[in-house]
């Protein structure tokens, strides 16, 4: 994006600005890199303690350990799974047609409307998760699955609803016209016309609200724990039991979809979407 | 049906969802607050202060210095990527810089916990490279370890966030102070923060109220006093089962981030006015 105004060639002093930059960015990629291959190495660490500065033995014993009926991984792993997909279909059933109406019918308040989802994800939530905990016991909604997805749900909405309307903004109302003019009902117009517009949108604001409910932690450990056990709530009893090899398998876990996912979001968002969220 | 009703009935389930799991418990946490044994008071508040006052001066400090440091790399990586005069260092730092952005503060608690340990990879990397003695080496696992996973995991947010509107501006300014001498340095403070300033503070806000929110980095990283009010609340509720107490620290963190909004809500309106 900019382009060199001194031309490398014309000042010779150039190359020697490589020695303080080198060093800025190895430092930053220690820094950022460091930590992540650390975790890697603690994945197929067998043995290492102090002084050794890297692992003594190698080994996927530990893996084994996890993926074992009782090492509870795999019981985190599928509940952490159900809970993402579950909150991603309740999101997106609720979303779609608030979405719609966002971007297409002329609605009363709009911009508070669209602000209210955000209030989630604008507040300190640890207290509203302490009350909803509360709330969630009176109705035995506690410790079970479906009131950890509406916990996910409620934080995920912000993604789901934004970029819902996004997506339908971006669509031209005159296709939905056309199916209708040639005798679709409202209906079947929307499903056959601006539903698979939107898609590509859709599908983004999904992996979006996956991932919330995959990373979340403060929501998961007041009304699903000890009763659901979530992959973050494994990660962090395992690390406070100093188990680091487990906690290295499990954080990996959770790393893996996050940076994956991220990589198709830019994909599937593309900047006619994008430009429009928020608006 | 009129469109109006049809689209108010077509939003209000994902409305009442935000109400009823959202704003009510937000409302039953400050009322909470000022109950005590079923009448309203203020034992809540003194009890929280004989025993947090630390923990919430604490909170501000690190939340504070984290938000300071967080603007100072963000501008600096921005400043870079919009100013830089070598396209390969440039592009170096584009794909550099955001790594952090997309792992889980769960993640980022456990990893710099093991980097940043006595014995981490962190320290046994500079002894081995002659940099520090095995006697000089001291574990980060205490605020500063809040603070440097704080920064790791936000500066790329607000970065981008930054780096986007500075790209955004226009560049004729820039050229111009350029073309009279100005150095990149005052280029950047100068003309380029300025005209960037809303949305690095939007970002700086965010990340504000993220962090006063955050409860597995202090859980993680440093669970002994004192701590983040975050892991006050948790071991209120869990430990003695005081919501009481609870969601007076709560009310106290949400004024604290209410307050960094009314700054900000301050500012803007001056700058329309």
């Amino acid at each position: 994006m900019t382009a060199a105004h001194i031309p490398a060639a014309r000042n010779p002093l150039a190359a020697l600005w490589w020695v303080p930059r080198g060093i800025i960015f190895g430092l930053m990629a220690f820094f950022i890199f460091g930590p992540l291959f650390n975790l890697l190495l603690w994945t197929v660490a067998e043995k290492w303690y102090f002084p050794y500065s890297l692992p003594l033995e190698y080994g996927f014993s530990s893996w084994a350990k996890v993926f074992a009926p009782r090492g509870g991984a795999m019981e985190s792993l599928t509940n952490s799974l159900i809970v993402a997909l579950l909150t991603v279909v309740v999101s997106l059933l609720l979303a779609i047609p608030a979405g719609y109406a966002l971007a297409r019918l002329k609605l009363p308040f709009r911009g508070l409307i669209l602000l209210a989802f955000l209030i989630p994800q604008a507040f300190p939530n640890l207290t509203v998760y302490v009350n909803i905990a509360r709330i969630f016991y009176e109705i035995r909604l506690n410790g079970t699955i479906p009131g950890v997805v509406l916990v996910h749900v409620s934080h995920g909405l912000v993604y789901a609803v934004w970029i819902a309307t996004a997506a339908f903004s971006a669509i031209d109302a005159e296709l939905e016209q056309a199916a209708r003019n040639i005798g679709a009902g409202a209906f079947r117009a929307f499903l056959d016309v601006t539903l698979p517009l939107a898609a590509p949108g859709l599908m983004a604001s999904a992996i979006f609200v996956f991932l919330e409910s995959l990373d979340e932690f403060t929501g998961s450990y007041f009304v699903g724990a000890p009763d659901v056990n979530m992959l973050p709530l494994l990660l962090y009893t395992t690390a406070a039991g100093g188990n680091y090899q487990i906690a290295s398998i499990t954080a990996l876990l959770l790393l893996v979809p996050s940076l994956v996912f991220m990589l198709i979001v830019e994909r599937f968002l593309k900047a006619d979407v994008l430009s429009r969220v928020g608006h | 049906m009129p469109k109006r009703l049809l689209g108010l009935l077509l939003v209000l389930p994902a409305l009442a969802v935000i109400a009823f799991l959202f704003i009510l418990p937000l409302i039953m946490s400050a009322v909470g607050a000022f109950q005590v044994e079923g009448a309203f008071g203020w034992g809540n508040f003194t009890k929280t202060f004989d025993l947090y006052t630390k923990d919430i001066v604490f909170t501000v400090v690190i939340v504070s210095l984290s938000t300071v440091l967080i603007g100072i790399a963000s501008v600096a990586i921005g400043g870079y990527l919009t100013l830089g005069e070598h396209p390969v260092a440039v592009a170096i730092l584009r794909w550099l810089y955001r790594w952090p952005m997309f792992i889980p503060f769960i993640v980022v608690g456990q990893i710099l916990r093991t980097f940043l340990s006595k014995n981490g990879m962190m320290n046994n990397t500079f002894i081995n490279l002659g940099l520090l003695t095995p006697l000089d080496a001291v574990s980060f696992l205490d605020w500063r370890g809040i603070v440097i996973a704080f920064v790791w995991k936000q500066t790329p947010f607000v970065a981008l966030l930054v780096a986007g509107a500075m790209a955004s501006i226009n560049r004729d300014t820039i050229e111009a102070a350029r073309n009279l001498g100005a150095s990149r340095l005052r280029l950047l403070l100068e003309i380029v923060v300025p005209q960037v300033a809303m949305t690095l503070t939007v970002g700086l806000i965010l990340s504000f109220v993220t962090m006063m929110s955050v409860l597995s980095v202090p859980l993680m990283i440093n669970a002994q006093s004192p701590t983040m009010l975050t892991a006050d609340i948790a071991f209120r509720v869990n430990s003695y089962g005081d919501y009481g107490v609870a969601n007076a620290l709560g009310l106290i963190s949400l004024v604290l981030a209410a307050s960094v909004a009314w700054i900000y809500l301050r500012a803007s309106l001056k700058e329309r006015a």
